[in-house]
């Protein structure tokens, strides 16, 4: 009963929990997947072919990794400002909307710094995005420390208000493209974007810059929640928020910061996917990612380095997904079907080992006892 | 411990003061000049059997008494303090605002007042709904992020049944499958001691998918699954005739009236019964409860799943209640904000029903004023329904309590 309970602590070190389970996890999130297809009338030979085709989608070749690569990076950016505030008691729902806001004034930063040099104009941009995200999320950290306002209502709310906000700038003459009716941005410039890097293989790989940026924050936020005070203080407080108050932290200030970190990352996942991959802003950009991060972030255990593989997986996913739909002409929404049943599978050990009690968790504990 | 709470209570009565007072100005400053002109607001249709006459509001002259109220109650707010009137005379004061709002909107033109509290209604079915869901799960310890997913389950499985085998059926189906939802995250989190904001989302991205799956793979190719028959409005005799009440509360389909009788048997059971009470003791206090003799996994399972079972009727208020077909994703995060709702209505089933009676307010008022032709940009009507849930919160709920033990698994010794 014990090893149960114990199941859910973090940073667990034995082989079985950090391979064996995810493993076991996609095996049978796929299984199930292929379950469903059957059902739904898709033959047995094509159900094969759509599982070939997702092989094949994210990681069978150059252009699939870098494919897997492009899709994870805005996941594992976001992931890492979710995870920070899951780490600090904070449910913040509202990456989506952080993602707009930063995605959107990267672009606006971009622009407006069209006639400086790469070494300028990226770097501002990026900055840009980042402290749009800061900010907007920071107005829930607020919201929270000086009224105490749930988190999840007004980041939900925060959302809801980016959606209209970024539909209404795409019209604003500062922002929408010259000579166009839709909501459109201008485009970034090329100083300001982040420069491709395998154009020298082959010109129409996606995979940018931001894959260093990525793994850049990825230390930077092993090294904020382990190794600095502030991020002592975010754990402090996330785990006993009294504790942390009579330890005399400032409780209210924790909250903003914390915010503030997890929404700078999500403004640069959205900077990442405007100034990398879209090349301008358009209604509905943010494409889900900042929903599909949280589930990153649960799934990497809010732990930096999880978040970073629970990232590459759903964007193998994604990757392949839409191979599948090309190949095998099944539907890409398949995909959320398996990456929900990976995270049950991931985040509930007691219900997988109540469907196959003969399985890997009888015999796993054995061999770590032994 | 008081006294800082007694600090951050005054100041967040000083932050409601100066919001008021900012209204008052905005108010003064920028529509009274504008609204020129009588504001017609039509009562009733000809054809009522009890005509009443409309309301016709001098615009300037309105907007003006209601910016000085609003100056009024926000100097005193700030000034004085009282804790206990900022709640109420905030509320009071964005009624008069929208008042305002609404006159100025409709100086020197007419609109039907009594059609947009009827589409209200219509409106707020799905919140009220998921936010009384909401109420049930979290009343017994369960975080119910799950919401989302079990209104669009209901949904589909209404569309599907439906159009299979008739409305009625549909209609238990969706029922039924919210209840399945509703089990599952039960068992996640009760027996299997799942994270439950982890299981919520579980159940939204698999839902989300399912759903979106079937939609895309089955339905592109066979429309007659995604047909189904639409509930009709059923007029109560009698209490449908009366004026502006009548269209608005006794005209309306079996999702408008299942919505305000389960928040009334919710009341009922949670306050006024052994097991609500038991229920209730279970999410303030699982390990007193048990030792008095209440099996509280058995308290979580039948609560959770009846709230499913909610949801899952809310849910089908977006096929059979309206358009009759289903599309990927069609709930449109009304899940959240019927928790949205259910924080703002203090966790009680009636509070939730009127947090979500403003909600569906605010998007009905953002539809009509967008008709009046406005200078304000539509994007900005939209949204202000959910500036004014921000504000709400941070001023009214702030220090509205969830029950104490909302999100712990509990393990039997």
């Amino acid at each position: 009963m014990k090893d149960a309970t114990q199941g859910r602590v973090f940073g667990r070190t034995q082989l079985e929990d950090l391979v064996i389970v995810p493993l076991f996890a996609l095996v049978a999130a796929l299984f199930l997947g292929a379950l469903v297809m059957a059902a739904t009338g898709v033959a047995p030979g094509t159900i094969a072919q759509s599982y070939a085709a997702l092989l094949k989608g994210s990681v069978g070749s150059i252009d699939a990794v870098s494919e897997t690569l492009t899709a994870a990076l805005p996941l594992v950016l976001a992931g890492l400002g979710l995870a920070l505030g899951f780490r600090a008691g904070l449910f913040n729902i509202g990456a989506e909307g952080q993602i707009v806001m930063g995605g959107l004034a990267a672009v606006v930063a971009g622009v407006a710094l069209a006639d400086f040099p790469a070494f300028i104009a990226l770097p501002g941009a990026l900055l840009a995005g980042a402290v749009t995200g800061a900010f907007y999320a920071g107005i829930a950290g607020w919201l929270r420390a000086a009224t105490g306002a749930h988190e999840v209502i007004s980041t939900i709310m925060l959302n809801l208000i980016s959606f209209r906000l970024l539909d209404y700038l795409l019209r604003t003459p500062l922002i929408q493209k010259e000579g166009r009716a839709d909501p459109i941005s201008k485009s970034v410039p090329d100083v300001a974007e982040l420069p491709k890097l395998l154009t020298f293989l082959d010109a129409n790989l996606r995979l940018h810059a931001g894959l260093f940026l990525t793994l850049v924050m990825v230390a930077a936020a092993y090294w904020l929640l382990f190794r600095s005070k502030l991020g002592f203080e975010f754990r402090a407080s996330g785990e006993n928020a009294i504790a942390a108050r009579f330890a005399g932290m400032n409780a209210g200030l924790t909250i903003v910061m914390a915010m503030a970190v997890a929404g700078a990352l999500a403004g640069l996942a959205g900077a990442n996917q405007t100034l990398g991959v879209l090349g301008r802003a358009t209604p509905g950009f943010s494409a889900e990612i900042g929903f599909d991060a949280i589930a990153v972030a649960l799934l990497g255990r809010s732990h930096p380095v999880g978040v970073l593989f629970a990232g590459i997986l759903f964007g193998a996913l994604e990757a392949g997904g839409r191979q599948m739909q090309v190949d095998a002409g099944v539907s890409i929404d398949l995909i959320g079907i398996i990456q929900s049943l990976i995270i049950v599978f991931i985040a509930a050990p007691l219900l997988v080992k109540a469907i196959f009690p003969w399985g890997f968790r009888k015999a796993g504990t054995g061999k770590g006892r032994s | 411990m008081t006294v800082l709470l007694d600090k951050a209570r005054q100041r967040q009565t000083r932050i409601t003061g100066i919001i008021l007072l900012a209204l008052g100005a905005l108010i003064a400053v920028f529509l009274a000049p504008d609204a020129s002109g009588v504001a017609t607001f039509r009562l009733s249709r000809p054809t009522d059997v009890w005509p009443v006459p409309n309301l016709v509001v001098p615009g300037g002259a309105f907007i003006y008494v209601a910016s000085a109220f609003l100056a009024f109650f926000g100097v005193r707010l700030f000034l004085r303090g009282g804790a206990k009137w900022s709640a109420r005379l905030l509320g009071i004061g964005l009624i008069i605002a929208v008042a305002a709002f609404l006159v100025w909107a409709t100086a020197g033109k007419s609109f039907s007042f009594t059609g947009m509290l009827q589409a209200s209604l219509v409106r707020a079915v799905p919140i009220a709904l998921g936010g009384l869901a909401g109420v049930l799960s979290e009343r017994v310890a369960v975080v119910n992020i799950g919401i989302e997913g079990m209104l669009l389950a209901g949904a589909f499985t209404g569309a599907l049944v439906g159009s299979l085998a008739g409305g009625v059926a549909g209609l238990a189906a969706a029922v039924a499958v919210g209840g399945v939802f509703g089990f599952v995250l039960a068992a996640l989190v009760v027996t299997y001691r799942m994270d439950q904001i982890i299981a919520g989302v579980f159940i939204n991205l698999f839902v989300l998918g399912l759903t979106s799956y079937i939609s895309s793979q089955v339905f592109q190719e066979y429309r007659a699954l995604n047909n189904a028959p639409v509930f009709r409005a059923v007029e109560i005799p009698i209490l449908s005739d009366l004026p502006v009440l009548g269209p608005v509360l006794f005209s309306q389909n079996i999702f408008v009236y299942g919505a305000f009788i389960l928040a009334g048997l919710a009341t009922y059971y949670l306050f006024h019964t052994r097991h609500g009470l038991r229920a209730r003791a279970v999410g303030e206090h699982p390990r007193a409860a048990d030792t008095l003799g209440i099996d509280v996994y058995r308290t979580r399972y039948v609560n959770v799943t009846v709230a499913g079972m909610v949801a899952g009727f809310g849910g089908a208020w977006f096929t059979l209640g309206s358009v009759g077909r289903f599309d990927e994703g069609m709930t449109g995060g009304r899940g959240f904000i019927g928790l949205a709702a259910m924080i703002f209505g203090r966790w009680h089933p009636v509070g939730a029903l009127l947090a979500a009676l403003v909600f569906g307010f605010a998007d009905s008022l953002q539809q009509k004023l967008a008709l009046l032709g406005t200078p304000i940009p539509s994007e900005f009507l939209a949204m202000a329904p959910y500036i004014a849930t921000i504000v709400v919160v941070a001023g009214v709920v702030g220090r509205a309590r969830a029950p104490a033990a909302d999100g712990k698994p509990y393990v039997k010794e």
